[in-house]
């Protein structure tokens, strides 16, 4: 293990980058193409730090590496950076998106781009820093501190209703994060520390106790995720939001909320989360048809995708409530794959958004004819997005599926049917905008991807595909914590109070 | 050492600036208008020396028991000492930029300063009261001393009506402690309350106590006077009011129910959760219809209050640390603030309307930023500072079974988040509106800079300021 602290390096590096772009001087017209490479520097070293750490990552044991430990607030708090198997892709897929957004944003930001540009790396340094804190308090401060960046991106660079998108996007979202925040000082008056890594090896909730902060840590994770019926933020943010804000939001802001359920329901209060699973179970086949349906009904580019989030988050809670290994490594990975295929569908739309200025469905069809090579990247896109065996999306479905038929079969019969509606919308919307013939006008003089637009997307056709045909490469890492997490979740069970078990049975 | 220098010898902080401020009255009356930034230099040095023989002093009580300095007086005076030195030189510029400057301005300032400091000292109510009152009379002067102004003048006279009608009842509420409980003095007091069985008497002087100070803190029910004061008056005099006395009150609130009254803890506590409730929902909703700046502030101020006297309800070493720690952090954000807001000058005339604000951030980058940076702070957006004193806050809270209040806290505090982001928005998401003049006068800039650094940066080393509020809150559980 290294000695230097790499985990804090790679959290705050992004800050040091946003602090050149804002001492660069000059005329406007260079200081934005200064912003745009710092920027894209700065997220390409991101990158390659944290292949290195994966580089270096063993994923046979279940303990936190690469761990950093200092004072902080006292009294308890303390600052401690740490990544386990469940912490590790997701920073990996942080760092990974990032440059593809800065890329994205390279021509189609023309106004304030340095300020756009600070405002993206320090969302980088706070979401990286959500994966990586291992203190309560830290992993708070990280997680409700993106909102700020996000409010600014959504409301100063987005589309025509952009206020009433941010407002909703951060009322909504600060709502469900300060019942957490009660939660967690309570657990700190319980345990006497907020360190995530001394609580989960050593904290025994009482039952009571654990239903309410449960509680209260499911309100900020069901709206970040977002579950069924508080996603309703998420449409309007997604459409007025910026490509680059849209693919930060599916890709990583979303996975906040399933990592928190990963990190802290399930091994913290396993009592509750086994007696509420049947509750996350209805949201989630909720979630995953009705959504889908409104999905289906959409005449907006982006708010179709937005839905379909919603819907494949809907597996991912399933899969994690499960309570299976199958199903939370099933989440896991949905949640990676989804980040990456959501993150380029966005930037498809972007794409053409581009050329066109519009999101309506109907203002495109037959673009096949003169976008050839965006078709074919789209149609992997999108079949990702159905769950089509041999890319990425599948492999997550299946596998929470799986975990969850094991608990109950219900819930999969449910789940299945809006896998697939899935493939109806998604295909629905493939076939309005690509195939028919190239009637309309405006689309007469549409060009294909420039050589820019086909850098970004094909590193992210590949990995969907390497995903679907070798997702081992993300179990090597996941496996050995997630074994360990199901077995933590067993014991502490099997350790509840008889009361506990008897109401988890009256529940189901 | 003979016992009355020894006495003198503890209030020296307090004598330096008492005596300062008789000293240059008399060095204005002498030299005219036109030494009136030679007096708020002086001013500044007297607050400072003040400041260093607070610091540097043991901890002793003075006058048999009537005064006390302890840990507690040094965390609360430093932040009072701070906010007036930068209120008086932020009215410096304010009233040259106005041309109206006088000189009694400072000399005022520095009695106001002098009484919060006996007000944190105070260790009988007949200190207290004098305390208050020395504070209480110079502020009445400074909130109309914009003489010609009517909004100034209207200020003031609201302000000394309301102001003594408080003082009033709290005299009353003095009496009938003295009456029934046979001292004047917090000890004395303390141990015939002791046991927590209190004689009627003594309950309703404790509610008249209460009801006068929740009005100097300007806490609902007691909080009317506070929108019209804080826009009426000059701009850094609103900012001397939302910073030193709001904390020299809040100490002094603290001081005698936590050392006079300790043991009547469940009698006091159902009115300080009544009126903390109140006041974090007022603050909460009432701030969302204002577009005058200061107003806003004005409301998001009585909301404050309330989060600090959350901590005061839970009443233990925790509450007492959150709320130390509160003030602290309120204070110089809310001075930050008023620096910005001050800052709002286009073409000579001061504006104050929020809209004044739209698109400044294209106009003048650095000044919005400031602004926004304070403003997402006092909502309490992590990684600012704001966050953190909320969270000591709600931790004394929830540790002394305050659940319903510490949920209804965090929800008001995502309502009053709305127009805190509101101000955001217009700076960052509008048009710009024609740009405010550039030069703001190196105190407020001074001052604005303090305050957003602070905001920012605080995060990271909040460790020592927590743990010195930890060991001063000790001082009341011994």
């Amino acid at each position: 293990m290294s000695h230097l602290p790499i985990l804090s390096i790679i959290t705050f590096l992004p800050v040091l980058g946003a602090f050149v772009i804002l001492l660069s001087r000059g005329e406007p017209a260079r200081t934005a193409n200064t912003a745009r490479w710092v920027a894209l520097i700065t997220t390409i070293v991101e990158l390659v730090l944290s292949i290195y750490i994966w580089g270096n990552f063993n994923g046979s044991t279940a303990a936190f590496q690469f761990e950093e430990k200092t004072n902080w607030l006292g009294f308890g708090i303390g600052y401690h950076m740490g990544v386990d198997g469940i912490s590790m892709l997701f920073v990996v897929l942080t760092a990974g998106l990032m440059p593809f957004c800065i890329l994205a944003s390279w021509e189609s930001i023309q106004t304030r781009v340095a300020e756009y540009m600070i405002a993206f790396l320090l969302l980088e340094t706070l979401m990286i820093g959500v994966f990586a804190a291992l203190d309560l308090i830290l992993f708070y401060v990280f997680f409700e501190g993106g909102l700020i960046p996000m409010f600014l991106i959504i409301g100063v660079w987005g589309g025509g209703r952009r206020v009433y998108a941010s407002f909703k996007f951060f009322l909504y979202t600060l709502l469900g994060s300060v019942l957490m925040l009660l939660a967690i000082l309570w657990m700190y008056l319980y345990a006497g520390t907020t360190d995530i890594a001394v609580l989960l090896k050593s904290a025994h909730f009482p039952v009571g106790m654990q239903a309410f902060l449960w509680f209260a840590f499911l309100a900020s994770f069901a709206v970040k995720m977002p579950m069924w019926p508080l996603h309703t933020w998420l449409p309007d943010a997604h459409v007025e939001a910026p490509t680059a804000g849209s693919v930060i939001l599916a890709g990583i802001l979303l996975k906040m909320g399933g990592y928190g359920f990963l990190r802290f329901s399930l091994p913290m209060f396993a009592g509750a989360s086994h007696t509420f699973m049947p509750l996350i179970f209805a949201l989630s086949v909720v979630a995953i048809i009705y959504t889908s349906f409104v999905a289906l009904a959409q005449e907006d580019v982006k708010k179709l995708i937005a839905y379909s989030s919603v819907a494949h988050m809907g597996f991912v809670t399933m899969g994690i409530f499960s309570l299976t290994h199958q199903g939370i490594e099933g989440g896991i990975f949905q949640m990676l794959s989804h980040g990456v295929v959501s993150g380029a569908l966005f930037l498809c739309v972007g794409v053409i958004y581009d050329r066109m200025h519009t999101r309506e469905i109907a203002a495109y069809g037959g673009l096949v004819a003169r976008m050839p090579v965006y078709a074919a990247c789209l149609m992997v896109f999108t079949l990702a997005n159905v769950g089509l065996p041999g890319t990425g999306g599948f492999v997550g479905e299946f596998l929470t599926m799986l975990g969850t038929f094991r608990v109950n079969t219900w819930v999969v019969i449910f789940a299945a049917t809006g896998a697939i509606l899935s493939a109806a919308y998604m295909l629905y919307l493939y076939w309005r905008v690509i195939f028919g013939r190239l009637v309309k006008p405006a689309l007469q003089t549409i060009q294909d991807l420039s050589l820019r637009e086909f850098a970004i997307l094909s590193p992210l056709v590949i990995i969907t595909i390497i995903m679907g045909i070798y997702p081992n490469f993300v179990f090597d890492v996941t496996r050995a914590s997630v074994a360990n997490l199901v077995h933590q979740s067993q014991m502490a069970l099997a350790a509840q109070p008889p009361k506990l078990a008897a109401l988890g049975e009256m529940a189901r | 050492m003979n016992s009355l220098a020894a006495d003198l010898y503890t209030l020296l902080p307090e004598l330096i600036l008492a005596a300062g401020a008789m000293a240059l009255l008399i060095l204005g009356a002498v030299r005219g208008e036109s030494s009136t930034g030679v007096i708020s230099w002086i001013a500044v040095a007297l607050i400072a020396a003040s400041a260093y023989f607070s610091f540097t002093g043991p901890d002793a009580t003075a006058f048999h028991g009537t005064f006390v300095v302890d840990a507690f007086v040094r965390f609360i005076k430093a932040a009072i000492l701070w906010s007036s030195a930068a209120c008086v030189l932020m009215a410096q510029r304010f009233f040259a930029d106005e041309k109206t400057a006088r000189f009694e301005i400072p000399v005022l300032m520095l009695l106001a300063t002098c009484g919060m400091s006996l007000m944190v000292s105070a260790q009988s109510f007949i200190a207290l009261y004098m305390g208050l009152e020395l504070q209480s009379l110079a502020l009445y002067v400074l909130a109309s001393i914009d003489r010609d102004n009517v909004r100034s003048t209207e200020a003031g006279l609201k302000y000394f009506v309301l102001g003594s009608l408080s003082s009033g009842m709290m005299l009353y509420g003095i009496t009938l402690i003295y009456g029934f409980a046979g001292s004047v003095n917090f000890g004395a007091v303390a141990q015939v309350v002791h046991g927590g069985a209190l004689s009627i008497g003594l309950l309703f002087g404790l509610v008249f106590l209460i009801a006068g100070l929740a009005f100097k803190i300007s806490a609902v029910p007691f909080h009317m006077w506070t929108p019209d004061v804080y826009e009426g008056a000059p701009t850094p005099i609103t900012a001397y009011f939302a910073s030193s006395a709001k904390i020299a009150a809040f100490a002094l609130l603290l001081r005698a129910l936590m050392t006079a009254f300790p043991d009547a803890l469940h009698q006091w506590r159902q009115i300080i959760v009544f009126v903390s409730a109140l006041s974090m929902a007022l603050g909460a909703v009432a701030a969302i219809g204002q577009t005058n700046i200061k107003r806003l502030m004005a409301y998001s101020s009585i909301g404050h209050m309330g989060y600090a006297l959350l901590g005061l309800a839970a009443g233990t070493a925790l509450g007492v640390r959150g709320m130390m720690f509160y003030l602290v952090f309120y204070a110089v954000t809310n001075l930050g603030l008023f620096a910005c807001i001050q800052a709002m000058r286009r073409n000579g005339k001061p504006g104050e309307g929020i809209y004044d604000l739209a698109g400044l951030a294209r106009t003048n980058p650095k000044l919005a930023f400031a602004f926004a940076a304070m403003m997402l702070s006092l909502s309490g957006l992590p990684p600012l500072a704001g966050i953190l004193a909320k969270a000591y806050i709600f931790l004394a809270a929830i540790d002394a079974h305050l659940y319903v209040l510490a949920v209804f806290g965090v929800l008001t505090s995502v309502i009053s988040a709305y127009y805190y982001l509101r101000i955001v928005k217009i700076m960052y998401f509008d048009e710009a509106a024609p740009a405010f003049d550039r030069d703001i006068g190196w105190a407020g800039a001074a001052v604005a800079t303090v305050g957003t650094v602070f905001s920012l940066l605080f995060v990271i080393n909040a460790g020592s300021l927590i743990a010195g509020a930890d060991h001063a809150a000790k001082v009341f559980f011994r």
